[in-house]
């Protein structure tokens, strides 16, 4: 277990949410894909607070001490954004599919005709 | 070594497994299981790199509020029968994606990174895990910490001293985010 390790298991893991999001027509599996990429990022972020240096840590670690843990708390606020993008997105999936009766987003074409 | 080597390559394999099953599976249910797997194996991930506090909320949101509520999102939903279906763009979609891992990997290998000293590992890890260890002044001299001041500060540090200190700002903001996002789902929700 390496950082390069960690880093390509977040790259991937990022990547094949990206393509669930683009390529998927159900509206669930894209914020599913969604939910993925944070999962990603939030991997790649706690890899570089365990494994790179914070400046200033070379010299002296109690200076600043807090920059160990910056990646972690980044990883808090992404989570917590992650969670209101859930819900807001379901909310958002259940309007739709009660106006259209379908949660399949090539026939959400209602802005478009 | 040996061990945590053996662990993080049953659950990159794991965690990259379920993530495609993920997108590729045709039956819902069966796709927002394997969320939870990818959840769950990420949260070992997290409790590997000394990141413990994160993996316990880790398994609480995500695996606990947010796959609970997708299963909801989709047994209301009964457009399950259809299934996980591709569209157009699929094609572009996955050389989009090829194009972006091989970046992704490329810059990860190819970087020069600044890492931490050998000497200072031990100091580090006590710091990062802090937050669900207990910390004695025998658990502080071990990892390094010798002088009063150096122990004092490796005392205070910790996420929470850091959400209500440094990150003041982004927290708030994040607290009023949270509330925008209950009452926009309540009112997208509601039946007039």
């Amino acid at each position: 277990m390496s950082l390069e390790n960690m880093l390509i298991v977040g790259a991937i893991l990022f990547v094949i949410g990206l393509y669930g999001a683009l390529a998927r027509r159900n509206v669930l599996v894209v914020l599913m894909s969604i939910e993925l990429m944070f999962n990603a990022v939030n991997l790649t972020l706690v890899a570089f607070a365990k494994y790179v240096a914070p400046a200033g840590l070379a010299e002296d670690l109690t200076q600043n001490i807090g920059g160990v843990l910056t990646g972690q708390v980044f990883a808090i606020f992404i989570i917590t954004v992650a969670a209101a993008e859930i819900a807001l997105g379901l909310g958002i999936v259940f309007a739709m599919y009660r106006s259209t009766g379908s949660i399949d987003l090539s026939e959400a074409t209602q802005l478009r005709n | 070594m040996l061990v945590q080597d053996i662990v993080f390559w049953i659950l990159a394999v794991a965690v990259i497994g379920a993530a495609l099953g993920v997108v590729l599976v045709k039956d819902l249910f069966h796709s927002v299981l394997l969320l939870v797997v990818v959840f769950i194996g990420v949260a070992g991930f997290f409790v590997m790199m000394s990141a413990e506090f994160l993996g316990v909320v880790q398994v609480l949101i995500y695996a606990g509020a947010v796959s609970i509520l997708v299963i909801f999102a989709i047994m209301l939903t009964r457009d399950v029968q259809r299934g996980n279906l591709p569209n157009r763009i699929q094609m572009p979609a996955l050389v989009l994606s090829a194009l972006l891992l091989a970046t992704l990997v490329w810059t990860a290998t190819q970087t020069e990174w600044d890492r931490i000293e050998e000497g200072q590992r031990d100091r580090v890890d006590l710091v990062q895990t802090s937050s669900v260890s207990l910390v004695t002044d025998e658990t502080l001299q071990a990892s390094g910490f010798l002088t009063g001041e150096e122990q004092a500060a490796a005392r205070q540090a910790g996420l929470a001293d850091l959400l209500i200190g440094d990150f003041v700002l982004p927290f708030e903001a994040v607290s009023v985010l949270l509330l925008a996002a209950v009452i926009g789902a309540l009112a997208l929700v509601r039946t007039r």
